[in-house]
């Protein structure tokens, strides 16, 4: 007689993601995501200041490790997030049209998810070299200059393509050695958790990517507003937003990046400026030997 | 304060020492009793009608006065770099631009003495380094920029780019001469028109550079120079028709601009301050470390934005290492800036040196140590002996905050983690040194140090081929070399 009833679901809790973990919001409080059908998809986690706290602390934590790592390891790491978010496509295309997408819309943002990371997975251990340079410099010295990660990066996701404009904000990030604080979609989150379980299972090290949920009105002035981080990133056209940002950022000189026209469904939403955008170049010197004799050449 | 007993060997120097005076002649400068603003391809009489004097800090006399230019000047300057831009700079093929910038490096070399007496006149730096260093640098950084101009398609890989239109560009008083090069240099090979104001107590090598141009022909309004101080300054940054705000100076005064255009299009770079930490460990050739130090600190008079003015030592030669500095101190001659034997010149201004004598007070209130070489310093002018700082707390505000003067604060450590971590700790970011004799200290080292340019076994050297500019709040954008560039262009 069992047999004959319909299979309880379980249903997914949606919870943040800091350091490696998934804790539920200190704040204990929550928002109901919905969709255009106005149909309850899961309780989220209303990320508060502190949740944004804890997540640069883990941010920072994680930084030395991830940024000295080997360049290859990283494109290593990247490729398998694209393993695992491949080998889960279902579920993503799945919460996609739940979100109101098509089948094939979704079919094509996930797609373009994977083929993103396998190419900043390759870009890992390349654009070093192609922003490098060694300095012919007038004196005797050996002077050379590179990219380095820029450190801990404070980002905000685009309302629009959830997965796709997550996925292509946080690849060049972490690519580039940097760790980062994303907060998700506030309209559209459910893809952006289940990305941050793709993330823990591909041996990303905890606290190199911390992902929030909540909303952007509330967080978005801690973002710009801490003093341990050096970037903030913010992808929507509001100006009053970017105004915020870009004033309180000022007061500890953030690099503030913000990519409210890129289209990132477009070829052109990847690239190694991309990368550039949260490097910094240092130049470092050094005095070459200059004994006299040896003028024949060799 | 009380003298303590010395452990260590004196070096008397009072024998060979006393070099007599080899001035500069101040007749090889000419400089105008008075300076108008230089907008449009002419020297204009300021719609302010107001002019302020600039002195010779050595002497506090007098050398000419300069036109204070207000909001109405600022319009005019901004007008006609528009109308240069839109007219004729961006429009002008890009090997002809390159021939004017060319120009202007070669009328720099030419006139490279005159230039270096007034510099070191208005600014009050010694002679020797205006001499051999701020001149020809800034001539090598307009013949270097002016090859780029033709080149900029091999700039940016699978990219082009394009000017931004016109850049305001305020500059400090350390490196006068050379700051409006690594300004308009590069601005101008990519196709932007330029309004520059020079630091109100240095305009005049940039009001001789404006009569360069002039010279040089460069089409009208290409490049503008404005004089004034902060409130011209303002006037510029908050402009509506500047599209780029290219800043050198304070931290304090960077995030006051970065919230300024806040709500604009405007792009910036700013290079702010700094406070460098200049690491000797144990296996260093310990005599060079110590010119290094020099160097580091005393360039300039202390009034570098990358200046080495904290010095770590590991422990085991620490008493040592701090010996043999105050005997080479004790060399070091303070005075005329025009004499070519002076090391240290004057303090800038009568601001500055107030600012030092308040963090030489701060220091020895937190408990830190003084040491002050013994030399006589000129009763006129503005003057500070080279000063040390020993006993000194990682907290103490003259280990954390930029002094701009020739002070230097020398803390020890034992270990590279520790060394690492505390010359990390700081809010700046703009360059290191590290002094060893091994070279995978020297990698480990350079890669850790959170700075944009990093001295290793050396310090203090510039070159236009080579990128600068800093991590953190020491501001963000590169100049110099192929990475300066980006700081004037769209990439598209």
């Amino acid at each position: 007689m069992a047999t004959t009833e319909k299979r309880l679901e379980i249903l997914k809790t949606y919870k943040i993601y800091i350091g490696g973990q998934f804790p539920r919001t200190e704040s204990g409080r929550y928002y109901v995501a919905t969709n255009n059908k106005n149909e309850k998809l899961a309780n989220v986690c209303l990320g508060s200041r502190k949740d944004f706290r804890d997540a640069v602390g883990a941010a920072r934590n994680a930084f030395g490790g991830w940024s000295g790592r080997a360049a290859f390891n990283r494109g290593q790491i990247l490729y398998r997030a694209a393993e695992m978010l491949e080998g889960r496509k279902a579920q993503f295309i799945d919460e996609l049209m739940k979100q109101d997408a098509t089948k094939l819309q979704a079919e094509k943002e996930v797609n373009l998810a994977i083929d993103r990371l396998i190419y900043y997975s390759g870009w890992c251990d390349k654009f070093q070299q192609l922003y490098s340079s060694v300095n012919p410099v007038a004196s005797p010295h050996f002077n050379f200059s590179v990219p380095e990660p820029t450190g801990v990066v404070a980002a905000i996701a685009p309302q629009n393509d959830s997965l796709l404009g997550l996925v292509s904000l946080i690849a060049p990030i972490i690519a580039g050695g940097n760790t980062c604080i994303v907060l998700a979609s506030n309209a559209k989150p459910l893809c952006a958790v289940t990305f941050a379980e793709v993330l823990n299972s591909s041996d990303l090290p905890g606290g190199v990517v911390n992902i929030l949920t909540g909303k952007v009105a509330e967080l978005a002035p801690y973002f710009a507003d801490h003093m341990d981080v050096n970037a903030t990133a913010y992808c929507e056209a509001d100006a009053a937003t970017q105004q915020m940002i870009k004033e309180r950022s000022a007061l500890n000189v953030k690099r503030i990046v913000l990519y409210d026209k890129v289209k990132w469904l477009a070829d052109e939403a990847q690239s190694p400026y991309f990368i550039m955008d949260f490097q910094e170049i240092k130049t470092t010197w050094h005095p070459i030997e200059n004994i006299g004799g040896a003028k024949a050449g060799y | 304060m009380a003298t303590k007993k010395s452990n260590t060997i004196k070096l008397k120097f009072d024998s060979a020492r006393n070099l007599a005076p080899a001035p500069e002649s101040k007749s090889a400068a000419k400089i105008d009793p008075r300076y108008d603003l230089f907008i449009n391809g002419k020297f204009e009489k300021p719609l302010s009608k107001k002019y302020f004097g600039t002195i010779n800090p050595a002497t506090e006399e007098k050398l000419s006065e300069v036109a204070e230019a207000n909001q109405a000047d600022v319009n005019r300057a901004v007008k006609a770099a528009r109308a240069a831009y839109d007219n004729v700079w961006k429009k002008m093929p890009a090997k002809e631009r390159a021939k004017y910038i060319y120009r202007i490096a070669r009328m720099i070399q030419e006139r490279a003495r005159e230039f270096a007496i007034i510099e070191s006149l208005d600014g009050g730096k010694p002679i020797r380094e205006s001499r051999d260093f701020d001149v020809p640098t800034a001539a090598n950084h307009f013949f270097y920029y002016a090859g780029w101009a033709d080149k900029l398609e091999y700039a940016f890989p699978n990219r082009t780019t394009q000017p931004l239109g016109v850049a305001g560009q305020i500059i400090p008083w350390n490196f006068p001469l050379l700051m409006a090069a690594w300004k308009i240099a590069p601005a101008l090979a990519t196709g932007n028109t330029v309004v520059l104001k020079p630091a109100e107590t240095t305009p005049l090598t940039a009001l001789k550079l404006a009569e360069i141009i002039q010279e040089a022909d460069l089409p009208p309004g290409v490049v503008n120079i404005i004089t004034g101080a902060g409130a011209t300054g303002a006037a510029i940054v908050n402009h509506p028709d500047i599209n780029k705000i290219a800043f050198t100076g304070s931290t304090d005064v960077g995030k006051i601009i970065q919230r300024a255009i806040a709500g604009t299009n405007k792009k910036a770079t700013l290079e702010l301050g700094g406070k460098a930490a200049n690491i000797i460990f144990d296996d260093a050739p310990l005599d060079q470390a110590v010119e290094g130090v020099i160097n580091g600190i005393f360039f300039n008079q202390g009034h570098v934005c990358c200046a080495g003015s904290r010095l770590y030592v590991q422990e085991s030669v620490f008493k040592e290492v701090v010996r043999k500095l105050k005997d080479r101190m004790e060399t070091m001659i303070v005075g005329d800036p025009l004499d070519k034997n002076t090391d240290i010149g004057a303090i800038n201004s009568r601001q500055q040196l107030e600012t030092i004598n308040k963090y030489l007070k701060i220091g020895q209130q937190e408990g830190a140590e003084m040491y002050q070489s013994s030399c006589s310093i000129p009763r006129k002018g503005f003057f500070c002996r080279p000063t040390i700082f020993t006993n000194v707390a990682q907290s103490n505000r003259i280990a954390q905050e930029e002094i701009f003067g020739p002070v230097l604060a020398i803390q020890s450590f034992r270990t590279d983690d520790e060394v690492i971590e505390k010359a990390n700790n700081t809010p700046f970011g703009l360059s290191a040194g590290v002094w060893t004799d091994k070279g995978s200290k020297i990698f480990n080292m350079t890669t850790k140090l959170r700075a944009g340019v990093v001295w290793a076994n050396t310090f203090n050297k510039f070159d236009p081929t080579s990128p600068f500019g800093g991590y953190k709040e020491s501001g963000y954008g590169r100049e110099g070399g192929l990475h300066g560039l980006a700081a004037y262009v769209n990439i598209v």
